[in-house]
């Protein structure tokens, strides 16, 4: 067997201290060293001035080239960055890991502003399907309607459509806030794991599908109830709660919040609470 | 993954050409490998345009066997002996390419037995048939089609097309959307989604009379509104006992020669964004399909799950 202390060749995180392995006996990995640490930087963020503006016009260009042109002037500094004519491109302001203030003035395409990490983003328009997909953290507010897939396995943040979003809204969510103003669509909830939604209108058939964890309010009526959705009686904290969002929200300012239905997983399609907390996270 | 876009004027004509083919260009990406216009052009009402074609495109990316263009016009000759002998009076013929045609011509008869007649010559398909329909498909993207049978001049009421990624059969043109919906004049669909109950239903349509000229799944959607509307249902409620009798993820249009209609799966599976307006009403699979025809802020939606929508012109 190689002994890896000899090995003159090493990988990129070898040398940069990140994974080393030395032989002794038994093979010995470290994974992080914490003397290294002040080395470490978040890839591909900026610490931006929201009080420097600027105005981008994406009319001629395409969805590679205008992202581009985002990362560049966060480089620059900029933090507040409006974009202009969007005509519902796809996959804009995707992967913004820092704290930005983005507005959108035009409707996005599918997959606007995915994986995002901290930004502050207002979006004039519409969006299609698939919107701030895997958002880590940070506020989404659409104006108008989504598509469908609205906030997909999102993790954290505050996501907002304050028009009627389409079917499997928060799919696979398995953290933060999905606030609706109108209806949602079919499979809303689909299997989603951790995290709320609000619905204030009606919502489609099959409401939170197969969900194994996590809370959905809906303000409207319901379609039916999907495999394991079960109603739970709303609390005061329910409603303190969700008072403090929609304000944040800046939608339902007179909505009965009391009189909202409340969804929880039923937690029989599989033995959820058998497994350790340990496991229930792995398996999350 | 296709790409389908649809539009109606109300009360209104316009370049429906030009404006199905930037939809359809906007949404090349959902669908290289063919491209379909079925545009409800200003004719005069008169006579029946049919628009047939006597062999494949065998051009770049084609499956079809490459056949002699001399081949072409012995079916042509066929197909003009098989007119006479049937009572149809053409008026007007186009050879649009080698191997397709573009007739206009006087029949009074049934169309379902005018057509068998005419598709029993070999490799002889008719597109459409109707009033005021034009079936335009070929391989290529909606620009080349568009300059291939000159359509940028059509002008029309409302159109639907579609952009085609071959998944289930070939690249060819009997395969490509949108789909006549024979036996009816002016009837077409275009469809994006997959059909799973296709061979139960094609086998029970056919029993009753009806053909199928491909083997793409979607083509099953025109022949079951057909059917649906021989036995006397309304486009309409076709469309709506289409959501429980077809199986799968499907978004499909289907037009008339005075209405456009939409319908989408009981799942909400396959995507369309819809405007809708006074005077126009404008969908396709995505955004970006309407904003190239109407560049200016508006508001648009998704239809929700099991939605069945009918326009007027």
């Amino acid at each position: 067997m190689a002994n890896l202390k000899t090995t003159e060749k090493k990988t990129k995180a070898q040398s940069m201290g990140l994974h080393t392995e030395v032989l002794t006996g038994k093979t010995q990995q470290k994974f992080f060293n914490p003397d290294e640490a002040e080395n470490f930087y978040y890839w591909g963020t900026y610490d931006v001035d929201f009080n420097k503006r600027i105005d981008l016009d994406v009319n001629d260009l395409d969805c590679k080239e205008a992202n581009k042109k985002i990362d560049e002037l966060m480089s620059q500094g900029y933090g507040t960055i409006v974009i202009k004519n969007p005509q519902g491109k796809h996959s804009l302001g995707v992967g913004i890991l820092n704290k930005l203030n983005l507005i959108f003035e035009g409707s996005l395409g599918y997959f606007g502003v995915g994986s995002i990490d901290g930004p502050t983003v207002r979006i004039n328009g519409r969006v299609g399907w698939s919107c701030a997909e895997n958002m880590m953290a940070g506020k989404v507010v659409i104006e108008k309607n989504a598509g469908s897939c609205f906030g997909a396995a999102v993790r954290g943040g505050d996501l907002i459509c304050k028009g009627s979003v389409g079917a499997r809204t928060g799919i696979d969510q398995k953290g933060g806030t999905i606030i609706v103003g109108g209806d949602a669509g079919a499979f809303t909830g689909f299997m989603m794991q951790r995290g709320r939604i609000i619905i204030l209108g009606n919502v489609g058939i099959n409401l939170g599908d197969s969900m194994y964890d996590g809370t959905i309010y809906v303000g409207g009526k319901i379609g039916s109830f999907g495999s394991d959705a079960i109603e739970s009686p709303m609390t005061k904290s329910d409603v303190d709660w969700i008072k403090r969002k929609l304000k944040v929200a800046e939608i339902g300012e007179n909505f009965d919040i009391s009189k909202m239905t409340k969804v929880v997983a039923g937690k029989k399609l599989w033995n959820y609470d058998a497994l350790e907390p340990t496991e229930k996270k792995g398996a999350i | 993954m296709c790409g389908i876009a649809g539009l109606i004027h109300r009360g209104k004509s316009s370049n429906v050409g030009n404006e199905l083919q930037a939809m359809l260009q906007a949404l090349k990406h959902r669908g290289p490998d063919s491209t379909g216009y079925a545009l409800y052009a200003d004719n005069d009402g008169q006579n029946f345009i049919m628009r047939f074609k006597v062999g494949e495109n065998v051009g770049e990316g084609s499956s079809s066997i490459n056949e002699d263009e001399s081949v072409y016009d012995k079916r042509k000759e066929l197909v003009d002996q098989m007119l006479k002998s049937l009572g149809a009076k053409v008026l007007k013929e186009e050879k649009l390419t080698p191997y397709s045609y573009r007739y206009e011509m006087q029949y009074d008869e049934d169309l379902m037995d005018f057509s068998k007649k005419i598709e029993s010559i070999e490799s002889v398909e008719i597109l459409s048939i109707g009033k005021s329909l034009e079936l335009i498909k070929d391989l290529g993207d909606a620009q080349e089609v568009l300059d291939r049978y000159d359509l940028g001049k059509v002008r029309g009421t409302h159109a639907i097309g579609h952009a085609r990624m071959a998944t289930e059969s070939g690249v060819d043109i009997k395969s490509a959307h949108p789909f006549w919906g024979y036996p009816f004049s002016d009837v077409s669909v275009v469809h994006n989604g997959q059909l799973t109950n296709y061979w139960n239903n094609r086998r029970m349509l056919e029993n009753k009379g009806m053909r199928f000229m491909s083997e793409c799944d979607s083509e099953l959607i025109a022949v079951y509104l057909a059917e649906k509307m021989r036995n006397g249902a309304t486009l309409e409620e076709g469309m709506k006992d289409s959501l429980s009798g077809l199986d799968g993820v499907f978004t499909y249009f289907v037009a008339t020669k005075d209405s456009l209609g939409m319908a989408k799966d009981t799942m909400a599976a396959k995507p369309l964004v819809l405007y809708e307006s006074d005077d126009l009403v404008a969908m396709g699979s995505e955004e970006i399909a309407i904003r190239s025809i109407l560049p200016q802020e508006i508001d648009t939606y998704d239809p929700f799950d099991g939605e069945v929508k009918v326009w007027q012109i």
